[in-house]
């Protein structure tokens, strides 16, 4: 292993701006949920990165934290999937910007 | 009669040598990439064949034999008839992801092999979580069945595909929830680790396989259900039924794409196969204590040609199902099962404690209840009430 | 060197497919470029030694995340590109100005402390048994914690997904 760990850290900023920017400036609902998951794997590969590159590898820390926000994530998912899904079928639209009454 | 189990280690052993050290590991690897894509090939070759004479044998026929002595070029035929078909891509079809399906639905499979133990250290790759790799490699097969239904731009196509990935889906939570009992028998996710916990003897000379406890036995009939389903056979191929959906995700695929995707299903089939061996049947090692000069990597050869047979057999034998079926059987009566499994498989670990007379008995008969009864009330809950007998009137 | 040529693979196809996810204006093709960040990402664990979470990355972001993103495209007639609607909203430079400051200012602060550019300790294993270890003594609660979660998340997406019955009146649910 010949690379430092701020080309890890480097690459994990880039995809999270990323992310955040087809976040906030795509308008489908689910790019915005593809933004959000690209986001939640930088961190994750924010974790790994230090756990591998830290003083205390041996207590598993990073890796642990990421076996649980793959889940959570995975969890939230299909959750905000089937949002979507419900409220395509109320407004027949999945752009983000149609959203804007709170009348069901 | 050790050099002959040992043969092929040593062939590759010897070749690498003929290289300098640095570049010796990736001779190696690459003699096994190889060994392995020419053996699975003309597994895949031999297997079209077996399977077309097997069913017309059981379905009081022949099967080809007209070209080469038995049949036995029919493959070759096949071959030569697949690369010379015009390769028709539809119009309106997204050319790339067109292209692209049948690769990266071949490809994922081929890996799946580097982690099987073919005999005695003959594993490809020995990774530490080679199950979960395994798996993992398993489910990036399903995107490539959207690819492939969505590509096409064609109705019959999509709804082929949605099809086809709802039940990959259903069917991945059986297979991987069975296979969760012997890992956690062996301890580990390695699988040179399942097979080594399998080779201790009872009463001196029966092997310790996997497949004679009542957990064991049960989750290898639930694994091959859930690896025919997976590999999308029948009675499991309502997405690529002829008369169903005129081949679902399929219709727009001929020549080599389409012989790319059919020895996609059947290296699932083998890599299916290959994994029910080692987790369930002891891998390469012998059943009894006698046998063990057979080379090992003739039992894994000999177990997995019997699993091959055994999905011939039930292709010949059984309807196809329903999607609605497919996926009930799916959610209410194997999911279930395998977790009523994972009970049974953790009071086989505890009652093995038991030191009374009979204990091994009182155990298996105990377990194995604990499997049946639950087994018996979700078949009949699935199947539902009887229709009334019939009645019948004749005309006078 | 080899190290350095499988991190610059991985980091191409990563952000390769996290920029053509984000851009393109296909949604289908959106989806399965993001398939292809995850899978590179599953690299970069699998380089890092962490065996069992690159397989895990695989098996639920490639193998679930990305058929349910597909699905639910399909569901919501995404892969119809309507001719006329851009596929940015119409203050989207706000949003790639946001993105870029943040950019900028991760990348400063990563730049600007010298114990980053630390090489990392040898012989650093994880493997699959210390993971079970630490999920089954330290990790116990999260663990059942997450089972929970994870059957909230199940009922409440079948539950949000189920079609309402057409007429109030008729008990057809």
């Amino acid at each position: 292993m010949s690379t430092p760990l701020s080309y890890y850290l480097v690459v994990s900023a880039l995809l999270f701006s990323v992310g955040l920017a087809g976040a906030l400036a795509r308008r489908n609902a689910v790019l915005v949920l593809i933004g959000l998951e690209l986001m939640l794997n930088a961190a994750n590969l924010n974790f790994i990165a230090f756990w591998r590159y830290g003083p205390h590898a041996e207590r598993l820390t990073g890796l642990m934290f990421v076996i649980f926000s793959i889940a959570v994530a995975a969890a939230e998912v299909a959750v905000a999937l089937a949002l979507v899904i419900a409220i395509y079928r109320h407004r027949h639209t999945a752009q983000v910007d149609r959203f804007d009454s709170l009348k069901g | 009669m050790s050099w002959l189990d040992q043969i092929f280690v040593f062939l590759g052993d010897k070749i690498a040598g003929w290289f300098p050290a640095s570049v010796q590991p990736l001779v190696s690897a690459v003699l096994a990439i190889a060994c392995i894509m020419a053996v699975f090939g003309t597994c895949f070759a031999l297997t079209t064949l077996a399977e077309r004479k097997l069913l017309g044998r059981m379905q009081n026929r022949f099967g080809p034999n007209r070209v080469g002595p038995c049949g036995l070029f029919q493959p070759l035929a096949d071959g030569v008839k697949m690369l010379t078909k015009e390769d028709i891509v539809p119009f309106s079809a997204d050319k790339t992801l067109h292209f692209l399906a049948p690769l990266v639905l071949t490809t994922p499979i081929w890996l799946a092999f580097a982690v099987l133990p073919f005999g005695r250290h003959m594993t490809a790759v020995n990774l530490d979580a080679g199950i979960l790799f395994f798996f993992a490699i398993g489910s990036t097969s399903e995107l490539a069945v959207f690819m492939a239904g969505w590509s096409s731009q064609n109705k019959y196509s999509v709804l082929g595909a949605m099809r086809a990935i709802a039940q990959m889906i259903s069917y991945e939570v059986p297979l991987v929830m069975t296979a969760v009992p012997v890992l956690m028998l062996a301890g580990s996710l390695s699988l040179n680790d399942v097979v080594a916990a399998q080779g201790t003897h009872a009463f001196g000379w029966l092997a310790r396989w996997n497949v004679f406890t009542p957990w064991g036995l049960a989750g290898f009939v639930l694994f091959l259900i859930a690896v025919t389903a997976e590999s999308n056979r029948s009675p499991f191929d309502l997405p690529e039924g002829e008369s169903e959906i005129i081949a679902g995700f399929l219709i727009e695929y001929s020549g080599f794409k389409y012989a790319l995707f059919f020895l996609g299903e059947y290296l699932g089939l083998f890599a299916g196969a290959g994994l029910a061996v080692t987790l369930f049947l002891g891998g390469w090692q012998a059943p009894v204590k006698g046998l063990d000069w057979v080379p090992s990597w003739l039992w894994f050869g000999g177990k997995f040609a019997v699993l091959i047979f055994l999905f011939i057999w039930v292709r010949a034998t059984l309807p196809r199902l329903r999607l609605d079926q497919l996926l009930n059987f799916a959610w209410r009566f194997m999911v279930p099962l395998a977790l009523i499994n994972l009970l049974v498989a953790a009071a086989w670990y505890w009652s093995g404690a038991w030191q009374f007379a009979g204990a091994a008995l009182v155990r298996w008969v105990l377990c194995a209840a604990l499997f049946a009864v639950p087994c018996h009330w979700l078949g009949r809950a699935l199947r539902g009430p009887l229709p009334p007998p019939r009645k019948y009137s004749y005309a006078e | 060197m080899p190290n350095e040529i499988v991190f610059l693979l991985c980091a191409a196809l990563t952000l390769g497919g996290a920029v053509a996810a984000m851009t393109m204006r296909n949604l289908v093709h959106c989806a399965l470029c993001a398939a292809c960040a995850f899978a590179g990402l599953a690299a970069f664990y699998l380089q890092l030694g962490a065996q069992f979470v690159g397989f895990a990355q695989l098996l639920i972001y490639v193998g679930a995340i990305a058929i349910l993103i597909v699905f639910t495209i399909m569901l919501t007639r995404g892969g119809d590109i309507q001719p006329g609607v851009s596929g940015a909203s119409h203050n989207w430079w706000v949003g790639l100005s946001v993105a870029a400051l943040v950019l900028a200012c991760l990348v400063r602060s990563i730049m600007s402390s010298p114990n980053l550019l630390r090489l990392p300790p040898a012989n650093v294993a994880a493997p699959a048994r210390k993971i079970g270890e630490a999920l089954m003594n330290r990790y116990v609660m999260p663990l059942q914690t997450i089972g929970l979660l994870l059957t909230a998340a199940l009922l409440g997406a079948v539950v949000i997904g189920l079609r309402e019955p057409r007429h109030p009146d008729t008990n057809a649910r």
